[in-house]
């Protein structure tokens, strides 16, 4: 599904992915972990179209497309998504009125139908239980004022209700205590299927717990120096980054 | 700058072919302004002594006062005495059907989504259009005046009704308040009048669409609106469609006299000319708009969408002398490109426990500035008087400026007045958040342009909220990135 080769990518002056090569099939979940810097989340940032991160080098294929060449907007209605670390506000505009411009420039851009009120309230409905949302959140301004949790909850809300092929979680698991966690958690594990791919990117262990990965890439200075199965994040847990360091600075 | 911005530029300075009625035959008066241009207006229109001399005492008055240069905005010179203050309406080529229309001017009704008649209207195509617009309106009437609410041209009214013109005409903005009142005083052209009964609760909008003979009276325009004790009424001005004018000066004055209990909405959305790219041939929009709340328990409440003009200079402003009466004041002003905007509100607070409440917001993009200035004014005699002011400023780009000019006066301790003030920007993340969803930058912007003004477009009438918010969508496309 997406297969990421030699990728360099800086931001101004700054080089921050130095080579990185990934490979991710529909069904797997993979989780990318790594120091502080490491750019964990410039590579959430190039896949999803940020401008401000030129690609330098390297090529990004997704379902057989150059995935750099596409707009972020286009990269969306191709079913990329990412929910971001840090959600912003839009005061006046509620989550629903935003999702449902959403939903229906998806669907316009994937040739289908715009969703009219009836179906789109009703499929509103079903993706909120898969979240444990409630409809009050989702008639105030998206995000305003919501806490840590509610944002986080709110970005695997908008998740269900695109569905996407290519999930990348930023930092989901940041800024949350661990019922929250739980839920958001859960939400995305019932959106798992065979069809769709996830990458988390985490600091820690904990998420893992709870979105069991297929695999485990530790991301240092720009590149994928280390891949495992789930027993790695185990290891990184109990051992910190410092040893994968030196492993990195004896090669 | 956009494609579709351009669009608009070129379908405004085409030209635009607004409500002349064709039965008029009229030469012009020559430029400059007298007592004997005064007199030629006053005659055209076949005007009483009584309103020459008005006409007369305003002009003589004009002549002593000066251009106020307080506004934060800044044009060259104007000379009066370069203006036609009575202009004969140009028969312009006529359009036989839509397709003979530019598809560029079509795609922008289109997208504010302007009816085929309204858009046949607009462009002249007169034939049937003029005939739909006509019965519709006829039939309107009739039903006002089963009510008998009056409404009509000014000029009618002086004539039909000279008693109500001669009794409010001017009561609430006297001839000599400021330099451009006493200029329209002097020189209005026309505008309409509305009278609504006592306890008559006006059961449809009122908007000068619906006015037959609604000829351009843009230039100096005058309106008057009378709501008797425990009366009703929504007035809508202006449309959502571009308009040109080929008078640069405008000076308008709207007047509004609320008795006791009496309820009155006024909406605007305004959508002048305002210029070409480098800020050349928009309209100088000078209006003076004020409502007296005379009666106790009365209320008037301003809402106004600004997207046009070069320069605009108006503060729709509420005096609450009745006890209990109420102003509100909803305003979104936006600018872009070269405009320039000095708006706001006054609310003079007289009567015992009045209230008013301002909510501004301004959009700022291009090179455009956009200055908020508001009075609230509480008297000795306000016991127990309330105000509530919202001054929201949003900034697109660096090259724009906000400004919020306050000025709060109270001579009475028993009054409480709150002021609040944000200026934010729209930011590079929420346009991203949006794109990173499927949502084109286009409707990005709209979204959360229209998010930040909503607590003002919700108090438009349904049908005008609706184009209102495309229209900002249009005015400020191509303003972000």
């Amino acid at each position: 599904m997406l297969s990421i080769k030699n990728l360099h990518a800086k931001i101004e002056d700054n080089q921050i992915l130095n080579g990185l090569n990934l490979e991710v099939k529909a069904g797997e979940v993979h989780a990318i972990m790594g120091p502080n810097g490491s750019g964990k989340s410039t590579l959430a940032s190039v896949l999803a179209g940020r401008e401000e991160f030129e690609v330098t080098e390297g090529t990004v294929d997704y379902l057989g497309k150059n995935l750099l060449e596409l707009a972020p907007e286009e990269r969306a209605r191709e079913g990329v998504f990412l929910a971001f670390q840090y959600p912003v506000e839009i005061p006046g505009v509620s989550t629903i009125n935003f999702m449902k411009t959403a939903v229906n420039q998806v669907r316009e851009g994937r040739g289908q139908a715009p969703l009219d009120a009836v179906s789109f309230l009703s499929l509103m409905k079903e993706k909120m239980k898969l979240v444990e949302i409630d409809q009050s959140l989702l008639n105030r301004s998206l995000n305003e004022g919501f806490s840590g949790g509610e944002k986080k909850r709110n970005e695997i809300f908008q998740m269900a209700m695109l569905e996407p092929k290519l999930a990348i979680l930023d930092e989901t698991d940041s800024g949350l205590d661990i019922d929250a966690l739980r839920i958001v958690a859960n939400g995305v594990n019932k959106l798992r299927d065979k069809n769709k791919a996830i990458i988390v990117v985490t600091h820690y262990q904990r998420l893992l717990e709870y979105i069991v990965p297929d695999f485990v890439h530790v991301l240092y200075k720009g590149k994928i120096v280390k891949s495992g199965t789930k027993d790695l994040a185990l290891e990184l847990e109990a051992k910190g980054y410092d040893w994968i360091k030196d492993e990195v600075a004896v090669v | 700058m956009s494609k579709d911005n351009q669009v608009l530029e070129e379908l405004t300075s085409k030209e635009y072919e607004h409500g002349w009625t064709s039965n008029i035959e009229m030469e012009s008066a020559p430029k400059g302004l007298n007592e004997d241009i005064v007199r030629f207006i006053s005659a055209k229109k076949n005007e009483p002594e009584w309103l020459l001399e008005w006409r007369l005492k305003a002009y003589r008055h004009w002549l002593t006062m000066k251009e106020p240069t307080w506004p934060n905005v800044s044009y060259p010179k104007i000379n009066y005495q370069d203006v036609i203050y009575y202009a004969a309406p140009k028969q312009k080529a006529k359009v036989n059907s839509l397709d003979e229309v530019d598809p560029e001017l079509l795609k922008t009704f289109e997208k504010l989504g302007i009816s085929l008649t309204e858009q046949k209207r607009l462009t002249g195509i007169a034939v049937d259009a003029v005939l739909d617009s006509v019965s519709v309106a006829t039939t309107f009437k009739e039903k006002l005046g089963e009510l008998g609410i009056i409404f009509c041209s000014f000029s009618e009214a002086v004539k039909e009704h000279p008693e109500l013109i001669k009794k409010y005409l001017g009561s609430v903005v006297p001839m000599n308040d400021n330099y451009f009142a006493a200029l329209n005083s002097a020189v209005f052209s026309d505008g309409s009048f509305c009278y609504i009964p006592k306890g008559v609760r006006c059961p449809m909008e009122l908007s000068t669409y619906f006015r037959i003979n609604a000829a351009n009276t843009g230039q100096f325009e005058r309106t008057l609106i009378v709501a008797d004790e425990g009366s009703y009424v929504s007035y809508l001005e202006g449309c959502t469609a571009p308009q040109r004018d080929e008078n640069q000066l405008h000076a308008a004055v709207v007047e509004i006299y609320a008795m006791k209990n009496a309820q009155v909405k006024y909406s605007t959305v305004q959508n002048w000319y305002p210029g070409d790219k480098e800020g050349k041939g928009g309209i100088y929009n000078f209006v003076t708009k004020r409502a007296l709340c005379f009666g106790d328990h009365s209320k008037v409440s301003w809402t106004q969408v600004e997207t046009g003009s070069s320069i605009t200079w108006k503060y729709p402003s509420c005096v609450l002398k009745g006890d209990y009466s109420s102003g509100e004041f909803y305003s979104v002003a936006v600018t872009n490109n070269y405009q320039q905007a000095d708006t706001g509100t006054k609310m003079i607070h007289i009567g015992k426990n009045t209230k008013s409440r301002i909510v501004s917001k301004g959009i700022s993009a291009g090179h455009s500035q956009n200055s908020y200035r508001g009075q609230v004014h509480i008297m000795k005699r306000a016991e127990g008087a309330r105000n509530f002011s919202q001054c929201d400023s949003l900034l697109m780009g660096d090259k724009c400026g906000a400004h919020t000019f306050p000025y709060i006066d109270v001579e009475n301790n028993s009054a409480k007045v709150e002021h609040e003030a944000t200026t934010s920007k729209i930011g590079e993340d929420q346009i991203f958040y949006c794109l990173q969803r499927g949502i084109d930058e286009e409707s990005a912007v709209a979204l959360i342009v229209n998010g930040y003004a909503k607590e003002v477009l919700n108090q438009l009438p349904m049908e005008f909220a609706v184009e209102a918010q495309k229209l900002l969508a249009l005015t400020l496309e191509g303003s972000v990135g």
